[in-house]
């Protein structure tokens, strides 16, 4: 018999108090009269039927309670609207930004078994390089050598010249290694992937994105064996991908076979060019296969201690490569919608409280004809749940149109779509929020209200007060949201803070007025420096005698575009047995530097001072001494108290002198430390053409934008197949850097903005009903002689002492998230004072604006009214 | 009672709610012997469960099918620990018109050929 009692549990209260007994009586019956086998029927169909009737009732309980909050959240459309806008603030900012973190941070990547794969780099921490791109002898050994992986592969983003379908155009893909594509483990939508089959194959097999396939081949059914011209060589469709087959990077449109040429340095185990993804075979670990690897590290070093002294090699789970500052930019817009769901919540419970206090003597009423308290906290759950409900509809709705703002902040280094996925997985993720935010404010005021549900109630709700622990709660509630906006608000600052101090940053270059473009020659007709430079000087001379042009120069990459080219820095002293046929300064330092090759003017253009010596001159050619100018820090670096003029170093496999110092160039990027610079003559270029300029700088005396047919004329008339590509003025480019810091700033302050809105309407909301429940008393202070002054001190004096709590709170608890996201904040202090007053001055501003109409309701009660009512 | 709904409006019956309507057709009775009653007039073909009687008594309630009548029964009868129910005026009627409902429905199966020996 206890264990039908306790069955009837799943049975609601209310149906229990009514029923169980009657329930007991007849199966005590029921089970008196069975005998033998019949006993265990007995139990299997009373727990089947137990279970089956008892959510039956539930339905039934829930279909009447949302009948009934229907109709009454109807009765008060003002309310009900205020409340779902509410919810749909905080449930959507909270979607929005989860399904970012989610998508970014969390999610399996979109290929089989995606925890088996993992990125494989040479361990260079001695000097400065943690993860260095393998070179290609090093990444040959370790796929011999290794036996962790089921597979070991190596790729390399790839940009090249389409011709023969329409206009030329540059299309950037990947060159992978042929068993690549079968370790990722995805197939084809159309045709085949790559295979180890290919690698003896004679012609070239490509295989193209769906994106690709969709723009460039018109989405033919018939594309298999079709041919592509990339770089001057004929390739041959063999497959299309699935459009969610984005590897290495979301650009990808096309793989072709990787090839190794050992005289293109692919003997070189400098020659730091490739990415390598390892499939863990089953079984192995992630530190058993870095154990692995680092012993062959160390063997490798051991065998080739000139180039690979002190460095070994190391490898992490593919999922985890996501870079520490969009991830710390994504965990931070995650904490502040979490501040503004919270506010949203303690507004909703402060709304539903008055909402509840206002409706006491109803439930009173309810109470008295016989429903029990946990019908009525049920009933005023269920309100609040269908109050989450709906705010949880837009709430997606305004997710879903917010999420293409924000994907500035899902970086590119993953195989991951830029938007991401609106799928089962968030609206599920959306449903559980929207029900723990309606069971989150609905119980408090549902259990406040409901406890004291009796006659008592029905005699406190004609009088409209409120208990003391009613108005603690609610007081507490405001505090809360007090704290979270002043967090939010000391968040943004600093934010900003850091965005104006990024922008500060010297970049070494003067960016405005300057129009940028990218032309890339094809090797196969270019190849020679003599066809290059005749090509560099008919453009240059052309463009400089342009109206308005007031010098123009080309130059391997732009500073932030590409942010390799790290070579190191060699004596001059010749030794063929030496990596880069020079004798190294001292292997154990980081003695690198980053190469550019330029034409002349290339400083003048981007307006870098030259500060010692010359600029690069027509002088320089191939048949003169080779010379080279370096930056500021070289010099400190390498010639700390000499006059740098005329000394010799060699990079690049050639010694050159220096004839020149200019300033440093930020060229990794604002934020990030950039190695000293070396430059050298365009005309004294004979080897590593992927360092052959194709970066044109033009520097206008009118706007530069205005300049791009023109320019663009004149390469067409030197080369008119040449595809110009990223055309831009320096300051966008620029601009480009700050980008995800300035995506996440809008959103931050659309965050702050919105939470000091609640706050204030919070504030206003709870003082208002202190104010109107505590009319009697201010009428009878008014009527013993009270001047306005005083009543209004009184309103103003409780909201200041909320404010001053949830200040003090919020700024310890701002200074604590400040100090986490320290290393996004580009050195500025997290209690920053600026910062915290700017916060605390708006939340007390705030609090003023919300108490304001309040007070003014307060002195202007009339005594007589306000005492009358008992 | 607010404006009272049309017998119709409640149609179709569920199953159990039917039998309890029946088996109080004639007398008023407790949980317990509606439960026999059922299960008597179906030759053990229909069993109430306790659970499924108490979520139809409270419907039925609600709907004001039933009440639950105070004056007991005659003494030798009564049984006193228990709650006995009433079918109301509308749970005649209600019942009434499921009945014609449900022999409409055999009329038309047998027109279809459906039904091949009596009912």
């Amino acid at each position: 018999m206890r264990f039908y009692r306790a069955l009837l549990h799943l049975f609601p209260r209310s149906f229990r108090a009514e029923y169980s007994g009657e329930m007991i009586k007849d199966f005590a019956r029921e089970w008196n009269d069975a005998r033998g086998i019949s006993v265990i029927g007995l139990l299997v169909t009373t727990i089947v039927d137990v279970f089956a009737n008892a959510t039956q009732v539930h339905f039934d309980i829930l279909r009447q309670d949302l009948k009934y909050a229907i109709r009454s959240l109807r009765r008060t459309p003002g309310f009900t609207i205020t409340a779902i806008l509410v919810a749909a603030i905080g449930i959507g900012a909270t979607t929005a930004t989860f399904t970012l973190a989610d998508h970014v941070l969390i999610r399996a990547l979109p290929f089989p078994e995606p925890d088996e794969l993992v990125k494989v780099w040479e361990d260079h921490s001695a000097r400065g390089y943690p993860h260095l791109e393998p070179s290609p002898p090093n990444f040959l050994d370790w796929q011999r050598q290794a036996t962790s992986f089921e597979r070991l592969e190596a790729y390399s983003g790839f940009v090249s010249t389409m011709t023969g379908r329409g206009d030329a155009s540059r299309v950037s893909g990947a060159i992978v290694t042929p068993g690549t594509m079968q370790m990722l483990g995805r197939q084809a939508a159309m045709g085949r992937i790559l295979t180890e089959a290919d690698a003896k194959a004679t012609d070239q097999p490509l295989v193209i994105s769906d994106a690709f396939w969709r723009s460039t081949m018109g989405a033919s059914p018939d594309v298999l064996g079709q041919t592509v011209m990339l770089n001057d060589l004929r390739f041959t469709v063999v497959g299309v991908m699935p459009p969610d087959f984005l590897f290495p990077t979301r650009d990808a449109n096309y793989w072709a076979l990787m090839t190794f040429d050992p005289d293109a340095g692919d003997a070189d185990r400098t020659n730091h060019r490739l990415e390598v993804l390892g499939r863990l075979k089953n079984g192995v670990t992630v530190n058993a296969a870095l154990g692995e690897m680092k012993r062959i590290g160390a063997d490798l070093a051991r065998a080739y201690p000139k180039e690979m002294a002190g460095t070994s090699a190391t490898l992490a789970p593919w999922r985890d490569q996501v870079a520490q500052q969009p991830r710390l930019l994504l965990l931070g817009l995650v904490g502040a919608s979490i501040c503004v769901l919270l506010i949203a919540c303690t507004n909703l419970a402060n709304l539903l409280m008055s909402r509840a206090l206002a409706r006491r003597p109803e439930f009173a009423v309810r109470a008295a004809v016989g429903a029990s308290v946990d019908r009525l906290v049920r009933q005023m759950l269920t309100d609040s749940l269908v109050l989450a409900l709906c705010g949880g509809i837009l709430g997606v709705i305004l997710a879903i149109t917010a999420l293409p703002l924000l994907v500035r902040l899902v970086p590119n280094a993953l195989p991951i779509a830029e938007l991401p996925p609106i799928d089962l997985r968030m609206l599920g993720g959306t449903l559980l929020l929207t029900t723990i935010t309606g069971l989150a404010f609905g119980l408090l005021p549902a259990l406040r209200v409901c406890r004291k549900a009796d006659g008592s109630a029905l005699k406190d709700g004609a009088r409209g007060g409120t208990s003391r622990g009613t108005e603690r709660v609610r007081s507490s509630l405001v505090v809360a949201e007090i704290v979270a906006s002043v967090v939010l608000m000391v968040c943004v600052a600093l934010l900003i803070q850091a965005l104006i101090a990024v922008q500060r940053v010297d970049p070494g270059f003067r960016p405005d007025n300057l129009l940028t473009l990218r032309t890339t020659l094809p090797f196969n007709t270019y190849g020679a420096l003599p066809a290059r430079m005749q090509f560099y000087s008919r453009v240059l001379d052309r463009v400089q005698a342009l109206p308005g042009v007031q010098s123009a120069a080309y130059t391997s990459f732009l500073p932030m575009t590409f942010r390799g080219g790290i070579w190191e820095v060699l004596s001059a002293k010749p030794d063929a047995a030496s990596p880069g046929g020079f004798v190294p300064l001292d292997p154990t330092h980081n003695s690198n530097a980053g190469i550019r090759f330029v034409t002349p003017r290339f400083f003048e253009t981007i307006g870098t001072p030259i500060l010692k010596g010359r600029d690069i001159s027509p002088s320089d050619t191939v048949n003169a001494p080779f010379v080279a100018v370096v930056s500021e820090s070289f010099v400190r670096r390498h010639f700390p108290k000499e006059d740098p003029i005329g000394r010799s170093f060699a990079i690049g496999f050639a010694a050159r002198t220096i004839v020149g110092v200019v300033g440093d160039i930020k060229f990794r990027g604002l934020e990030r430390i950039s190695e000293p610079q070396v430059y050298m003559p365009a005309s004294q270029q004979t080897t590593l053409l992927f360092y052959a300029p194709k970066d044109l700088v033009i520097r206008a005396s009118v706007p530069a934008t205005t300049l791009t047919p023109a320019v663009r004329a004149i390469i067409a008339g030197v080369e008119p197949e040449l595809p110009i590509t990223s055309i831009q003025t320096m300051e966008q480019l620029v601009a480009g850097e700050t980008a995800p810091r300035v995506a996440q700033l809008r959103v931050l302050g659309a965050f702050a903005v919105v939470a000091l809105l609640l706050a204030a309407i919070g504030i206003h909301g709870l003082l208002s009903f202190t104010v109107s429940s505590r009319s009697r008393e201010i009428g009878v202070r008014i009527a013993l002689g009270a001047k306005s002054r005083d009543i209004m001190s009184m309103v103003i004096a409780r909201s200041a002492m909320l404010a001053a709590i949830g200040v003090v709170i919020g700024a310890a608890v701002a200074y604590a998230a400040g100090r986490s996201m320290q290393s996004v904040l580009f050195g500025i202090n997290p209690a920053d004072a600026a910062a915290f007053a700017s916060a605390i001055a708006l939340a007390l501003l705030m609090t003023i604006a919300g108490s304001l109409l309040p007070a003014w309701r307060a002195i202007k009660v009339d005594p007589i009214t306000a005492t009358r009512t008992e | 009672m607010v404006n009272e709904p049309k017998p119709e409006s409640l149609l179709p019956l569920q199953p159990a709610v039917f039998h309890i309507l029946m088996a109080l057709a004639d007398e008023d009775r407790h949980g317990y012997a509606i439960i026999q009653e059922v299960k008597t007039r179906t030759n053990g073909e229909v069993r109430l469960s306790p659970g499924t009687l108490y979520r139809s008594i409270q419907r039925m309630l609600d709907d004001d099918l039933i009440v639950e009548v105070h004056e007991r029964p005659a003494p030798e009868l009564d049984d006193e620990r228990r709650r006995y129910y009433r079918i109301t005026k509308f749970g005649k009627a209600v019942a009434r018109e499921e009945a014609n409902r449900l022999t409409e429905l055999v009329r038309l199966a047998r027109a279809s050929g459906f039904v091949t020996r009596k009912a």
